[in-house]
């Protein structure tokens, strides 16, 4: 009927696949350890977020399950990697 | 159902909200790329991650709310994931640039007049606060 939505839905997807791609770009050129983690993180969320908008583009609700678990193993993935850059190790005796 | 079908009283605010958040990650991207050390380069995700996620989940909670018919609560349960754990890892990821830039023998102001020194459109942090 209308093609506002999709169209949105198209700008937002085009958007956050260049926030990935200047996150990638910062993960590959980081000067220090810890901005390519911090890069890392920025990386997931935002494919979190192109998840989040082709579910709303194809209009299945299973995107939002797969939306879930990447903002899940993403958290795990940055905590183990922020406290191996503190401590020098992931789990402590 | 396609996004084509829905009416303009639920389509018109969710592609305002949609187009919000794709620019607000494309802000936070750009931000990521472009600052010059890494105390400023983290302020800039924070901002796709707390207001484009909201913006953008918020989307996609009106238009599947209306094409089920009823509140769909499992959107919510990404934001509620994302707003509890965003702060966390940031605060970690500070304390783990922290300790290694005391390990490696130099200040942070340090590294950001080293940073001025490159040609970077910057100003020390003494004037910025």
């Amino acid at each position: 009927m209308n093609q506002i939505l999709p169209w949105a839905a198209n700008f937002a997807a085009l958007c956050t696949l260049l926030a990935m791609a200047c996150a990638a770009l910062r993960m590959m050129r980081g000067p220090s350890a810890q901005d390519r983690v911090v890069a890392l993180d920025a990386f997931y969320v935002n494919g979190m977020l192109l998840v989040l908008v082709m579910g709303l583009r194809f209009g299945s609700s299973l995107y939002f399950e797969i939306a879930l678990l990447m903002a899940l193993f993403g958290f795990v993935g940055t905590i183990a990697m922020a406290k191996f850059l503190l401590r020098g190790e992931v789990i402590e005796p | 159902m396609t996004p084509e079908d829905f009416p303009l009283w639920v389509s018109v605010p969710a592609a305002l909200l949609l187009v919000l958040g794709g620019l607000l990650a494309l802000i936070g991207g750009i931000g990521l790329l472009r600052l010059p050390d890494f105390f400023r380069r983290m302020h800039a995700p924070s901002l796709s991650n707390t207001l484009g996620c909201g913006a953008i989940l918020f989307a996609s909670l009106l238009t599947f709310s209306y094409q089920e018919g009823r509140l769909s609560p499992h959107v919510v349960l990404v934001t509620l994931f994302v707003a509890l754990t965003a702060p966390v890892s940031a605060m970690l990821l500070i304390k783990a640039g922290l300790y290694r830039q005391r390990r490696a023998g130099r200040a942070p102001e340090a590294e950001a007049e080293a940073a001025a020194e490159e040609g970077a459109p910057t100003s020390s942090p003494q004037e910025s606060l």
